[in-house]
């Protein structure tokens, strides 16, 4: 190295491209959240804190001007009945779509971690499957095995001489959309706890084993509680997710006239938005629904963290 | 060398003790999970597989025959979906393409330089960066869907393929995956080796850290294109040109014109079969050199 043809860059402005790097290579994904993360939800507050006046006729340029509503918005959100009925259909069906969904998730992932079990990597492929095929095809695909003409279900009892309910009205609905968020779901929270699952240690069994516990007190005692964090993240990403549910009964809607163009209220933040043309609102809305269900979802962290800080004492 | 690899994976003999045990021939099955599997497995299947049938029958026999019988009419029905609107359903499969597969590679570029410098680099702030960057998986897509739109509108971007695209390109999981595998796949003492023969931060990024961060940043591109593949509700509110369309909104549009069209209805089951049919095979095809667990950011430390 004694004499190199080209200059090594002298320790200090080596020191420097060190110190200046991570800024720079962070530099588009900040610009990104800024534009696409940021922005847009300032934007959404300052929406719904404003609204539209309109002078004289409304007509010409100036004529209609934004001008500040205060919490006027917020206050016919929380008071608009329609909102509330869509978040308590929304309820109804979250308390079907997590606990079944993550319940055969967890049940899935401990039945794929057993000793001696057969065929696990194509019913693992299988049931990850859904995944792939999006939330609109999902829901197209299940709706026609609901809808009566085609349904090999209504086929089957027909020929038994069984009554065929409608899955695609009334109560029956409630079990008809959080089947299709439970096929699509399932898979990618199983992958999730049986990757935590592969993680702890056999040695921990070992000694469990030896102390003759059965694999079912094995999964009940060890498993499911050293899983317990994968458990805890997969819920808290759940309760956003379902509360956000727009494609699904959407794309039902053309089948069936029980599914209002208000069902959940995200089709209601779309409905006023583009439908009415009511964008204010709309921010005021998309607002309170993201204000819910952070507090939901974190208020469950917490829920969940005290637990495990009790359990530890 | 990969230094990305799932832990435990086929219990190995002699390397896991306590699931190799047992008799060497004649290995009993666990009945009870393995059958719990293959119902699961069927249940998901279900679907898949009534769409498969389904878009082999000719109209009248899908309202006649049962369900699961085969009909004779799948290549009619192909060449129907070929010709609806001079073949716009392909139209819409290309632009899904664009969509899932430009979109995914931007991501995948941008996760990986940030997770990299998240991994690599000691510096001021670096910890609230990658926070305010995961707050943004939390960030329900509702409140941001709604301004993204009027904020495009304002730009004049709506209606156009960058209305897709643009929003998507950052993955907050994107970067959380690639941090994890930068972390485990990309050894420190490397990047300091690059330093002291001159090369600069970028070219150390990009000749030496970036091929040993492949295998994580496949999972990555296959997460992201999934992730834009499926997505629904920002096409739906950026795009009214139906040339633009990605096929998941397409097959919607055709449904909801078919709905009270019964005829219709076998274009719209062989288009949703032929929509699923490439993501099976990439995933078929794909986990053969990939596992399924990296998606969970699983790495051997």
């Amino acid at each position: 190295m004694k004499s190199a043809p080209y200059a090594h860059p002298s320790p200090t402005t080596a020191l420097k491209g060190a110190l200046r790097a991570p800024y720079l290579f962070l530099l588009p994904a900040a610009i990104l959240f800024a534009l696409f993360f940021a922005l847009p939800i300032g934007y959404a507050l300052w929406l719904s804190l404003h609204k539209i006046e309109v002078k004289g006729l409304g007509l010409g340029s100036g004529a209609r001007e934004e001008v500040w509503a205060g919490l006027s918005h917020y206050a016919d959100t929380l008071t608009d009945s329609e909102l509330l009925d869509g978040a308590l259909r929304v309820l109804g069906y979250g308390l079907i779509v997590i606990p079944v969904m993550l319940g055969l998730a967890l049940l899935f992932a401990l039945m794929l971690d057993s000793e001696r079990v057969r065929f696990t990597p194509v019913t693992r492929l299988a049931i990850f499957l859904p995944y792939a095929i999006p939330g609109v095809v999902a829901a197209l695909l299940w709706g026609f095995l609901y809808l009566p003409d085609v349904s090999p279900f209504h086929f089957l009892l027909d020929k038994a001489g069984l009554p065929q309910p409608d899955l695609l009205d009334g109560g029956p609905l409630y079990i008809a959309l959080s089947n299709i968020a439970v096929w699509g779901g399932t898979g990618f929270n199983m992958i999730v706890i049986y990757t935590s699952l592969k993680a702890i240690p056999v040695e921990v069994y070992e000694a469990a084993k030896l102390d003759g516990c059965s694999p079912l007190q094995i999964a009940l005692k060890i498993k499911i509680p050293m899983v317990a964090p994968s458990l805890v993240l997969t819920f808290f990403f759940s309760i956003i997710a379902t509360l956000q549910v727009f494609s699904e009964p959407t794309t039902l809607r053309p089948l069936t006239n029980s599914l209002s163009t208000t069902w959940s209220p995200l089709m209601k933040v779309y409905q006023d938005a583009f439908g009415k043309n009511d964008i204010h609102s709309a921010a005021a809305t998309a607002v309170v629904i993201a204000f819910v269900t952070l507090a939901l979802s974190f208020g469950f962290l917490r829920l969940a963290n005290s637990r495990n800080q009790e359990e530890a004492r | 060398m990969s230094s990305l690899a799932v832990r435990k994976t086929a219990p190995a003999a002699g390397t896991t003790p306590g699931t190799a045990q047992g008799p060497p021939l004649r290995r009993r099955i666990a009945l009870i999970p393995t059958a719990t599997l293959v119902v699961g497995a069927l249940y998901c299947l279900l679907p898949v597989a009534w769409v498969a049938v389904a878009a082999t029958k000719s109209g009248t026999e899908l309202f006649s025959t049962f369900t699961f019988l085969p009909g004779t009419g799948f290549a009619d029905n192909v060449a129907e979906l070929n010709a609806y609107r001079d073949g716009v359903y392909w139209t819409w499969m290309g632009n899904s393409a664009l969509y899932a597969g430009l979109g995914a590679l931007l991501s995948t570029a941008v996760s990986a330089i940030s997770g990299y410098a998240l991994a690599i680099y000691r510096f001021r702030g670096r910890e609230t960066m990658f926070n305010v960057l995961m707050a943004g998986v939390l960030m329900p897509p509702v409140i941001l869907a709604v301004p993204q739109y009027l904020l495009l509108a304002k730009a004049d971007l709506t209606d156009s393929y960058a209305s897709v695209l643009l929003p998507l390109i950052l993955s907050p999981y994107g970067i959380y995956l690639a941090r994890i595998y930068a972390a485990a796949a990309v050894p420190p003492d490397v990047v300091e080796a690059g330093r002291m023969d001159g090369a600069g931060e970028l070219r150390i990024f990009t000749r030496i850290a970036l091929p040993m961060m492949v295998p994580g940043l496949v999972t990555v591109f296959l997460f992201q294109f999934v992730a834009v593949w499926n997505n629904f509700m920002l096409p739906y509110i950026m795009l009214s040109d139906d040339e633009k369309f990605p096929i998941t909104l397409g097959l919607y549009t055709l449904l909801e014109q078919g709905a009270n069209t019964p005829a219709l209805y076998t274009l719209v089951i062989t288009g949703a079969l032929l929509a699923v049919l490439p993501l099976i095979a990439l995933f078929l095809v794909i986990q053969r050199f990939w596992s399924l667990d990296l998606l969970s950011g699983a790495v051997k430390s």
